[in-house]
């Protein structure tokens, strides 16, 4: 074993080592374990949708047993894989939006509206009363809105109107405005189910429409509704990495995506009589960190700490001083059951759609969630005696995070000049040549972290500003990435003279996988703000994401697409590659129709340089110069203003 | 390296808030809660919590909210190792500082020291900001430099001073570098003070700065329509419309960094001549925020070309310094060398039309002794005859022309001129002798100017300069055969005479939905532009401000409304104003920029109007004073019932004729009905009420400043207005 291969990162390194020497298995054990991987599989040409098949396209049968060809087999692919990312996002989405509800009809009092000054502005883009109301009343009113918006019987999705005029024209005529959320995804299933959709082209154009419905559907209103339940996060200082693992605390590590359950779980920790406990179990405290996206969304809230990305999950409990670890939904690995079995860490699942074999499920239903999670507290902290041998790596780093559209306009204008100006005008000038969106998962087939930072290092050298978000952002944050002290080293002079006017390190740690719907918002209002072109497609942007893993970065991923950006993953991790077609298609076709479109490399340096590229011609297309020329102001140019 | 900046800002901030907050505990314990604060004499209460806060302080307990705000804007101090962002938390703690500052300057007034002492002038009234605005509006002064600290020396202060006056910039002062200030310096020096010069000492504390930024705020509120309380409508429209900038002279402090900060968040960048860090990106200022280290010789150029400003400055070849910043500075007698004209000596002005082969241009004759004949304190005849040719001159353009002498005497240094045509008054001061000024430079000011501003109308200039008195009582007679002449041709201009009026346009670089209507008969509402002016403008600038409006269909002439003048009115409004009336303060009235000599208000009691002018300070009987009322009339609003209009417009035949003309008038200042005695006579005359009679019936302070004060004056005087029909 090349420990090296498996990750960059040092702590992570540590415990690799640590578990290889125990004789514990882990992710990258089983990697080996699969390879090498199904050819067909990698290419997208196999069929499993009927049982006339499974069929998998080759020289040799062309054709599916049902006729389908190659287009039609991997468009169909694809088109799930999108669905499949969306409803992983919009289901989230919906229990947030339950819980909202449940909030501002007071049936819960565990969960309270926090921000109120969002939810006034909120409701009045959803064209909800406000005046004379109380925040209960107009909640519940929003949240009933957000809660049609997912299987609403007509119409179109609200939130899509917060996208520039002209790329609402594009949706509808391209008639990928979506709809209700559940039945993009229901028809997604429908159309690429045997016999239904057989043309590449229509089942694609779905594939956009399904992925509109996540990122200006779900992922949005699930941003909107968390920001207003639990706080919009504003930039804080937090530490990243396994040394965040106390050796003298109670240990509870959160993982999964939904913040009801982080949140609630942090505050109960928090609680008083709760230390005191802890310290009667011989205990210093409580510690209490997380991993995965759900960590970052506690960090940017709370300062809670980060304790790893997805890659880090089992070695966080190969520390042995794991008491606890509480898992809701998404890249939660059935690996963790068996790595908690060798030591006394308690694992429980706690979201109704998630269970784990052999794994105590504890639901926190929204209704008692302060009581339940008080339980598991009480539990990992009862756990603590039974700790063992522990090995926790020195590693941490501090960064900031917790960078929103509010956050972003706020400290470049403070509160009564807040905007996006100065970012449009620094973009316009060529101090920052443009802005790259580094988003997305930590994938065992490179080496941990290794793709995030050396494309974030290399575009930040050449002037690029760069937003991250869910597993992107933890690497960074590793490696000191997220504090100017350090990322300001390696920063080009543009931007690090921008950066430092502002105090921001040169990569914004803009939180977890569904908050990529911030960078819709974001695009959206640097369109708006002016100076840029009229649409998202005009701007010198591009996002990327080269170590993806789930769907839901494929739904991402055409999200962007579908809203004009160019998207760039790796061609060792993008399984549609069979059909000619399709890529066609995909890499280029597609940008007449919506302006955006997808790039293949898995290089992170030859992509960053490949993304620098494509903002450089952005640049050129809008007309910007290298230095803006002064324009000094006479009266009569003044009269002209 | 803006991280010193903004964490040398925050600190800057809590200790100015820290002052303001003793400042107030003890005015309270003085004075308490329910004590009234000001600065004088402006409807904008403390203008920069005013404009940004939408609070109207009236008292110190109301302060005490002001408090609330500025704790709730400051952030925490930056931290050393790992920190958030900087930039936005520093703009708050600016904010908050000006707000402070304004809390202390407040309190000053209330238990001194009064910044209104010694050389010091603390907060600009309203009458001063709509005077020096239209200014700032028109373009005559391209905007300020608020200068902080002092010079390293006498001479540097007086030099960039100079330097400013020259770009015609006002320059607005405050604060002090160990112990001395810039205005003291300039005193030092020899140099005029005061709003005429353009040199305005506000105060000698960096507190006092905070009437730079009220002064802009005000712009804002009066000149943009922008309402109180919409901060970010207000710092944006200075960034777009006020260039001012700060000069920071001296060791920069943390309370100025945090003075500064608030500055920024205006758009005006900062520019330093110490070694501070500089905040080079673009963004909250149009260019740079701070640019440092700047040598004193090129400062003032420098800090223009960070605001984004094009500044031409006029080449006139003469021993002394040429603005408009020296159009306002007096001549003494003791600083007198000589003197010309005003009843002391024969004089007289006069422009004429010559044939283009009867022009030499650029020629400046001397028929006469010259001043170095004089003793100090001598008298000589003047007869100023400009001669001009050019393919374009109209013979209507030689009054617009020959108006101009006065402005462009006046604003060489040293060179003082009241009065026109043959009631002309010049003065040279003994400095401007000494450096060499003699009377061929005021021909050389002439021509120099003329060609500046009228190049598409006049190719061709001479002047004549006649000096003896026989020769000048000769040439005055031909003079005053030409003002008779035009004078005729003037009465009989009508707005039914002529097919065209023009627009003015010229302040919608500050009000941008404001049109000016201008006619032969109502003259632009600033006083500043007549419908020949507009025409002259038009023939300089045909793609300018003033443009040509055919009337087209009238849509109905009592009101004065014509289809084509609408419809330019609708479309160079941003379809802010639909239609407009000429006659009418009732139906449709013009808009007001804000730039108006006078309001005309209704008061519906006594079935008349009211006027007052911007110079009359006090309160007036529709229970507002005129700064009150022009921030109801100006900014591009329509308001029914209130009109903004030029004293010359009062005794006009088309004075609001279709509610009845002058003889709705039953109240205005004493001091305007005597300014205006001779022409409102005539209009009343004219109208069929009894001439100078009828001047005696219209109430003044004297009489009341209410509508029940004045009711009883009326009544028994049988003012006609009480019998006409009813205006609305």
């Amino acid at each position: 074993m090349d420990v090296k291969k498996r990750s960059g990162d040092k702590a992570a390194q540590e415990m690799i080592e640590h578990m290889a020497e125990k004789g514990q298995e882990n992710i990258w054990d089983r990697l080996d374990a699969q390879s090498p991987q199904c050819g067909f599989g990698k290419s997208g040409v196999c069929c499993r949708i009927c049982t006339m098949g499974p069929c998998r396209i080759s020289k040799k049968a062309p054709l599916g047993v049902c006729g389908a060809d190659v287009d039609t087999i991997v468009a169909r692919n694809f088109l799930r894989a999108v669905a499949g990312g969306t409803s992983a996002h919009s289901d989230h989405g919906r229990t947030v939006a339950e819980a909202f509800v449940a909030a501002a009809r007071e049936e819960t009092k565990d969960y309270k509206m926090k921000d109120i000054a969002k939810l006034h502005a909120l409701a009045k883009e959803l064209g909800v009363e406000t005046k004379g109301r109380t925040a209960n009343e107009i909640g519940i009113d929003v949240g009933e809105i957000a809660l049609a918006e997912f299987g609403k019987s007509r119409g179109t999705q609200l939130m899509t109107k917060r996208a520039p005029k002209p790329r609402q024209k594009i949706w509808e005529k391209q008639g990928v405005v979506p709809r209700a959320i559940d039945r993009e995804v229901v028809e997604a299933i429908h159309r690429s189910t045997m016999g239904v959709d057989q043309d590449y082209l229509s089942l694609l154009n779905h594939a956009s429409r399904t992925a509109l419905a996540d990122g200006w559907g779900g992922s949005m209103l699930a941003t909107e509704l968390q920001d207003i339940l639990f706080g919009t996060p504003s930039p804080g200082v937090g530490e990243v990495n396994l040394g965040v693992i106390s050796k003298d605390e109670v240990n509870i590590i959160v993982h999964g995506h939904d913040p009801l359950m982080s949140e609630i779980l942090a505050e109960a920790a928090s609680l008083p009589e709760m230390v005191e406990k802890a310290k009667q179990a011989g205990a210093k405290g409580i510690a209490v960190s997380g991993l995965c996206c759900t960590a970052n969304e506690l960090l940017a809230r709370h300062g809670i700490p980060i304790a790893g990305n997805f890659l880090c999950q089992e070695l966080a409990i190969a520390t042995g001083a794991v008491e606890m670890m509480a898992v809701d939904v998404q890249c939660v690995m059935q690996g963790l059951a068996k790595v908690a079995s060798h030591y006394h860490t308690k694992l429980f699942t706690t979201a109704h759609q998630a269970k784990m074999t052999d794994v105590e499920h504890v639901e926190i239903d929204e209704k008692d969630a302060l009581n339940i999670a008080k339980r598991l507290v009480i539990a990992a902290i009862d756990n603590y005696k039974n700790r063992g041998e522990i090995k926790i790596p020195d590693d941490k780093e501090t960064g900031v995070m917790g960078f929103t559209n509010e956050s972003i306009k706020y400290m470049l204008g403070g509160r009564f000049r807040a905007s996006y100006r100065p970012l449009n005008d620094n973009i316009i000038n060529g101090k920052i040549r443009g802005i790259a969106a580094i988003v997305g998962c930590s994938n065992p087939k490179v080496p941990m972290d290794s793709t995030p930072l050396a494309m974030a290092k290399e575009l930040i050298k050449r002037d690029v500003l760069v937003l991250t978000t869910g597993c992107a952002t933890v690497a960074c944050g590793k490696r000191a990435m997220l504090d100017s002290n350090e990322a300001l080293k390696l920063a080009g002079s543009g931007l690090r003279q921008v950066c430092e006017t502002v105090g921001i390190p040169p990569i914004l740690a803009c939180g977890s996988c569904i908050d990529n719907s911030r960078l819709l918002v974001a695009t959206a209002e640097i369109v708006a703000e002016g100076g840029l072109g009229e649409d998202i497609n005009e701007l010198p942007l591009a996002g990327a994401c080269l170590e993806s893993i789930t769907e839901k970065a494929l739904a991402i991923g055409q999200y962007f697409v579908a809203s004009g950006v160019k998207v760039f993953f790796s061609d060792a991790l993008f399984p549609f590659q069979g059909s000619d077609n399709v890529m066609e298609y995909l890499l280029g076709g597609i940008s007449n129709d919506l302006g955006g479109q997808w790039a293949l490399e898995s290089d992170p340096v030859k992509a960053a340089e490949l993304m620098l590229e494509h903002i450089e011609a952005k640049r050129v297309a809008l007309g910007l110069k290298d230095e803006t020329e002064r324009k000094l102001l006479g009266m009569e140019e003044r009269r002209e203003l | 390296m803006s991280r010193i900046i903004a964490s040398a800002a925050i600190k800057g901030a809590y200790s100015i808030v820290d002052q303001a907050k003793k400042a107030l505990a003890a005015a309270i314990e003085k004075n308490g809660k329910d004590c009234h604060v000001e600065f004088p004499n402006t409807a904008y209460y403390l203008p920069v919590i005013h404009s940004m806060l939408g609070l109207n302080v009236t008292t110190l307990g109301d302060l005490e909210e002001v408090i609330g705000e500025i704790d709730g804007l400051l952030p925490p101090l930056v931290s050393e190792d790992v920190w958030i962002p900087y930039l936005g938390p520093a703009l708050d703690a600016g904010m908050a500082t000006l707000f402070a500052e304004e809390i202390i300057e407040a309190c000053k007034y209330l238990d001194g020291p009064n910044p209104v002492r010694g050389i010091w002038l603390g907060a600009a009234d309203d009458v001063i900001l709509r005077e020096r605005g239209i200014q700032f509006v028109d373009g005559s002064a391209p905007g300020f430099a608020a200068i902080v600290g002092a010079a390293p020396d006498v001479q540097t202060a007086v030099d960039i001073a100079l330097k400013c006056q020259q770009r015609r910039l006002y320059v607005f002062m405050s604060g002090s570098t160990n112990g001395t200030t810039f205005s003291e310096q300039l005193i030092e020096g020899g140099v005029q003070l005061g709003w005429e010069s353009r040199l305005v000492p506000f105060g000698p504390d960096t507190s006092s700065t905070v009437y730079s930024l009220g002064f802009a705020s005000r712009a804002a509120l009066s000149f943009g329509g922008v309402t109180a309380g919409d901060a970010t409508r207000n710092l944006i429209y200075n960034k777009d419309r006020v260039f001012a900038f700060v000069l920071a002279l001296g060791e920069v402090t943390d309370e100025w960094y945090a003075t500064a900060a608030g500055a920024i968040s205006y758009g005006f960048p900062v520019i330093a001549d110490s070694d501070i860090p500089e905040i080079l990106p673009t963004g909250v200022c149009t260019y740079e925020h701070v640019v440092s280290n700047i040598p004193h010789d090129n400062i003032v150029e420098k800090a223009i070309e960070v605001r984004g400003l094009k500044i031409k400055i006029s080449e006139v070849p003469i021993p002394v310094a040429y603005s408009p910043a020296f159009e306002g500075e007096r001549i003494r007698k003791e600083d007198m060398y000589c003197e010309f004209g005003g009843n002391r000596t024969p004089g007289f002005e006069w422009l004429e039309t010559l044939d283009i082969s009867e022009v030499e241009d650029g020629k400046v004759e001397i028929i006469g002794p010259d001043i170095d004949t004089l003793e100090v304190g001598g008298r000589l005849p003047i007869g100023i005859v400009v001669q001009v040719a050019g393919r374009k001159m109209q013979l209507d353009f030689e009054p617009v022309l020959e108006r101009q002498t006065h402005t462009f005497l006046n604003e060489a240094q040293g060179i003082w001129h009241m009065g026109q045509r043959n009631i002309n008054w010049l003065r040279i001061s003994k400095v401007a002798y000494e450096a060499g000024f003699r009377l061929e430079h005021i021909g050389k000011i002439l021509h120099a100017m003329l060609h500046d501003n009228y190049s598409s109308i006049v190719d061709k200039i001479q002047v004549k300069i006649y000096t003896e008195e026989a020769k000048v009582l000769e040439m005055q007679k031909k003079a005053l055969a030409s003002y008779e002449f035009r004078d005729e041709r003037l009465a009989g201009m009508t707005d039914e005479s002529v097919d065209t009026f023009y627009s003015c346009t010229l302040c919608q670089s500050f009000a941008p939905s404001h049109v000016c209507v201008i006619t032969p008969e109502r003259s632009g509402l600033c006083g500043a532009y007549s419908w020949l002016d507009g025409k002259a403008a038009f023939e300089i600038t045909p793609t300018g401000p003033n443009q040509p409006l055919a009337k087209g269909a009238p849509i109905d002439k009592k009101i004065g409304q014509w289809e084509k003048i609408n419809e330019f009115i609708n479309a160079n409004s941003q379809g802010m104003v639909a239609q407009m009336s000429a006659y009418s303060m009732i139906v449709d009235p013009m808009t007001s920029c804000g730039c108006f000599e006078c309001i005309s208000a209704i008061l519906p009691s006594t079935n008349g109007i009211m006027i007052v002018n911007r110079e009359h300070p006090d309160i007036t009987p529709c229970g507002m004073k005129f700064s009150t009322l022009a921030g109801t009339v100006g900014g591009g609003n329509q308001v029914p019932g209130f009109i903004g209009h030029s004293k010359h417009y009062i005794s006009s035949k088309k004075f609001i004729s279709a509610e009845g003309g002058v003889g709705r008038i039953v109240w205005m200042p004493k001091a305007l009905k005597e300014e205006l005695a001779k022409s409102l006579t005539e209009s009343a005359e004219r109208a069929g009420l009894g001439g100078a009679a009828f001047l005696d019936k219209i109430a003044d302070e004297s009489h009341g400043t209410s509508e029940e004060e004045i009711m009883d004056f009326l009544t028994t005087n049988e003012h006609p207005a009480m019998t006409m029909d009813p205006m609305f």
